[in-house]
């Protein structure tokens, strides 16, 4: 008998607040993204568990998406990253900061 | 479902992959260089595969090292190692007042909040699938010919979309990336 | 007639119409004769109608012009009444008036505005005769309002003086105050009666309550004092002399001073409902009468003496009114026009010839150097003092004998408003035209000269008039003179029963002693000279301080609310609350604005917090 789906719920739930906190309370813009990996990671433990538990493929088929966008996502995300670090030589996004009222 | 018992296997494999992933994720959120948190997200990445091979998603945990793990990460630690960051990034206090305390009552209450309403309704609800006939998902390379099966006919649009998405991620970066050509000398710009 | 009746009103209409368009192509003489021959055509078919209304079936004609206004119940024709008071009144309005527009075209002669002067005396007079010929009480408010109108263009004629020009506002402020009584009577009527057309008014008013009756009468009496110049809204009639003499005479003399009389005597069937109000209305005229003789004694301008001789004379007629004695109330005040007329006229007459000078003190022997002004003021004089044949002896005998029968006291009162009233007038006539000539400085040192014939002609009219103006109605042939020709309107009043012939002579006796005894006084005082401090009261002069009164106790509270309004309220409460409004929200948008700080962190930090509420609230429901 496998572990029930309700503690692979509960894992993928506090990872994904572990990484909401981390997204929030940090200031590199880059370990910012890697929060949001965590988060996306949360997401896709929770499609698989549920795949698994309704025997429903599409589950699967789900978090295959999720990875390429993922994937994506980084590819254009670090490449802000890396123009915003050529005029300002820092990651921090508290510099970032213009746009105010 | 409390009362019986689980396979023993079952459980020690939860078990090392929840430490793997939350011990990851707590590097990611408190080493100093950015280069350890890399390395503490591998850990989760990691984790996750071993979670994904306990829910009989195979292919999907080949991928999720082979992608996440090998491709995304490798990407950050190029990045930050083409930027020079250097471990001046955490500070003890935050300069936004009240950011940390916020962001840990807003989390918290969120995360409780969603297992509750899971709890709730009964952790997972809703009929078994159709296309499976009600069997329990297949391992192995089984897995992988279901999994295409289902990509490649139900989910089709889906796939081809992705594909034009990723040819616009991977246009969008070179742009980005790409250092700014002075054409003319009136054209350098303020 | 009903046409004829129509023009009657029409006429002085088309004046204005004509000299309004083509004023600036006509010249003066044009102009004068022009408005002064509308009056007279009025007249004439005035003359028309009254010939004909005698051999109508029915004294009471309605003349329907067209539905004014058709509101649920209220239904208020333009429609005129053509009955024995109103043609009686039409009858005097217009031949004075004409006289009058005739005496204008001399007396205003050069002045700047001669043709505006025109247009608005015939303007007033159109609404004079509205207000006289109406057949409902709305129709008559509207002439009512114009001739008040007219009466403020008129009074501040010489604008441009600031003394003129607040004796119009004042003027108008008063009337104003009055007509609000007028209103509330209106909405009484209306609300009880359901009608406001006279002759509806009289056969449903015995369905008024007392209560009721009496209020419309108190505020209908209300209108009447400020529009005839009586107590308590009589202030406005000596500043209103700041007009031309014509005006004085026309308007505060002869005209629109009896609009609250007519306005009584019209509603007379009212009236008779409630005695507490016939009670005030005697009280008010016999107060008025006496109070306005005391106070013309001490006044030193010739126009202010008649002022407050007419203030004193309506009082009279109020009086008349208040006992009962309508018909007359009009035979006096039909009189009055005649001897008022020409006694302001002469007046005027005399102030034209020493170059604008009014002041009393500045006058003196005229008499030589004024041949046909001098013996038209004496027969004018002769006969406001009550001196038999002449008019005024009869119609202020007639009053007085019904004040007789109504109230000892009243009737003290009247007579010794008429004592006063000779001594005052006498006064007046020694210091004018008799004794030292004290003018040399003002006409420097010419000798006056008389008026051209287009204002004699009027006195020498009018002197006639006042000599014969008994004949209207004689006490021993009552029925078949004004008296019996009112008797429609008027009849179903209960008569006072008529006195003895040894009581109505032993009156008459009295009123002829009193005023030989007024005539002696103030010749054997005022002969000495002009100054007689020993006969002269500041407390008269002043009007009793009444002006002064009003001012304390209505004046400056008033001005000091404006002024508190000005500096407290409008700019701490009004001003405060609409830029208290502007200054709030400009607060709270800066407040509202540090949500956006910049800081990305912070938005997420929002949206996390979104978030939570979100899947708080999803927990709390589903539980």
């Amino acid at each position: 008998m496998n572990v029930p789906a309700a503690w692979y719920l509960v894992l993928a739930a506090l990872l994904f607040g572990v990484g909401a906190y981390g997204l929030l309370t940090k200031r590199s813009a880059l370990i910012i993204f890697m929060c949001v990996e965590l988060m996306l990671n949360a997401a896709n433990l929770t499609f698989v568990t549920f795949a698994r538990t309704l025997s429903d493929v599409g589950g699967q088929a789900t978090v295959f998406f999720v990875m390429v966008v993922a994937a994506a996502e980084v590819t254009v995300g670090l490449g802000i990253v890396v123009a915003v670090f050529r005029r300002r030589s820092s990651t921090s996004v508290d510099e970032l900061s213009e746009m105010k009222g | 479902m409390a009362a019986v018992a689980y396979a023993v296997p079952s459980v020690l494999v939860f078990v090392t992959a929840a430490l793997l992933i939350l011990v990851g994720a707590l590097g990611v959120i408190t080493v100093k260089n950015p280069v350890h948190a890399a390395l503490s997200l591998i850990m989760t990445l990691f984790g996750v595969a071993v979670a994904f091979v306990a829910q009989s998603a195979d292919f999907l945990a080949a991928v999720q090292i082979i992608v996440y793990a090998g491709a995304i990460v490798v990407l950050f630690l190029f990045v930050i190692m083409f930027l020079g960051v250097d471990r001046r990034d955490s500070v003890s206090v935050d300069p936004l007042v009240g950011q940390r305390a916020f962001a840990g009552v807003g989390v918290a209450i969120t995360v409780a909040g969603l297992i509750t309403l899971m709890a709730r309704s009964h952790w997972v609800t809703g009929a078994l699938s159709v296309s499976t006939k009600g069997h329990a998902l297949a391992t192995g390379s089984q897995n992988v010919k279901q999994l295409g099966t289902a990509i490649f006919t139900t989910y089709l649009f889906a796939f081809e979309a992705t594909a034009a998405l990723l040819v616009i991620a991977v246009v969008g970066a070179v742009l980005l990336a790409r250092r700014d050509r002075v054409a003319d000398p009136e054209e350098v710009d303020v | 007639m009903a046409h004829v009746a129509t023009l009657i009103l029409l006429m002085p209409l088309v004046g204005f119409a004509l000299v309004m368009l083509l004023g600036a192509f006509m010249d003066e003489k044009q102009v004068g004769y022009l408005a002064t021959g509308v009056v007279a055509v009025s007249f004439v078919l005035s003359v028309l109608t009254f010939i004909l209304l005698l051999h109508h079936s029915s004294r009471e004609v309605t003349v329907n012009l067209f539905t004014w206004i058709s509101v649920g119940t209220l239904h208020v024709p333009a429609a005129l009444l053509v009955d024995p008071l109103s043609i009686t009144m039409c009858l005097f309005v217009t031949g004075i008036s004409a006289l009058i527009h005739l005496y204008s075209i001399g007396y205003m002669h050069a002045e700047r505005d001669y043709k505006k002067f025109f247009l608005y005396l015939n303007l007033f007079v159109f609404s004079m005769l509205l207000l006289v010929l109406a057949n409902n009480l709305v129709l008559t408010f509207v002439g009512w309002e114009g001739v008040g109108l007219c009466s403020y263009w008129l009074v501040s004629f010489y604008f441009e003086r600031d003394s003129a020009a607040s004796a119009g506002k004042k003027a108008f402020v008063y009337n104003r105050v009055g007509d609000v009584g007028m209103l509330i009577a209106m909405f009484l009527l209306f609300s009880r009666l359901h009608t406001l057309t006279y002759l509806s008014i009289f056969a449903k008013a015995g369905t008024l309550t007392p209560t009721v009756a009496t209020l419309v009468v108190l505020t209908l009496l209300l209108g009447a004092t400020g529009k005839s110049a009586q107590i308590p809204l009589f202030n406005w009639l000596p500043d209103a002399m700041e007009g031309p003499t014509p005006v004085s005479a026309l308007i505060h003399a002869a005209t629109m001073v009896t609009a609250g009389v007519y306005l009584l005597c019209r509603m007379s069937p009212v009236l008779a409902l409630s005695v507490p109000g016939r009670t005030t209305i005697a009280i008010v005229g016999g107060v008025t009468a006496f109070v306005a003789a005391t106070i013309a004694c001490s006044q030193k301008d010739i126009k202010k003496v008649l002022a407050f001789s007419t203030i004193s004379q309506i009082g009279y007629m109020v009086l008349a009114v208040g006992v009962g004695a309508y018909s007359a109330a009009i035979f006096l005040m039909i009189s009055h026009a005649f001897f008022k007329a020409l006694l302001f006229l002469g007046s005027g007459s005399v102030i034209h010839s020493l170059n604008g000078e009014q002041d009393l003190r500045k006058m003196g022997g005229l008499a030589k150097f004024l041949p046909l002004t001098f013996p038209t003021f004496l027969i004018g004089w002769l006969t406001i003092s009550g001196v038999p044949p002449f008019a005024a002896f009869w119609s202020k005998g007639d009053v007085l004998a019904n004040v007789f029968e109504y109230s000892k006291l009243l009737w003290l009162l009247g007579v010794l408003t008429a004592l006063l009233t000779a001594y005052y007038m006498s006064r007046l006539f020694v210091l004018t035209f008799r004794g030292t000539e004290r003018f040399r400085e003002v006409t420097e040192g010419h000798d006056p000269h008389e008026s051209p014939w287009v204002m004699t002609a009027p006195l020498v009219v009018l002197a006639a008039l006042s000599v014969v103006g008994g004949l209207l109605d004689l006490p021993w042939v009552h029925r078949d003179s004004l008296a019996g020709f009112l008797n429609p309107t008027f009849g179903f009043i209960p008569v006072i029963g008529h006195a003895s012939g040894l009581a109505q002579t032993g009156l008459a006796v009295v009123d002829v002693a009193v005023a030989v005894l007024g005539i002696l006084a103030a010749f054997s005082i005022w002969r000495a000279g002009a100054e007689q401090p020993r006969y002269e009261s500041s407390f008269l002069e002043n009007v009793w301080h009444w002006d002064d009164f009003y001012d304390a106790t209505i004046g400056r509270p008033l001005t000091m609310a404006s002024q508190f309004g000005d500096d407290v309220v409008e700019p701490n409460i009004i001003d405060g609350a609409v830029e208290g409004i502007a200054r709030s929200v400009g607060r709270s948008a800066d407040g509202l604005r540090k949500v956006q700080s910049g800081f990305v962190r912070q938005y997420a930090l929002a949206t996390a917090l979104g978030l939570a509420v979100i899947v708080v609230y999803l927990v709390a429901r589903a539980g």
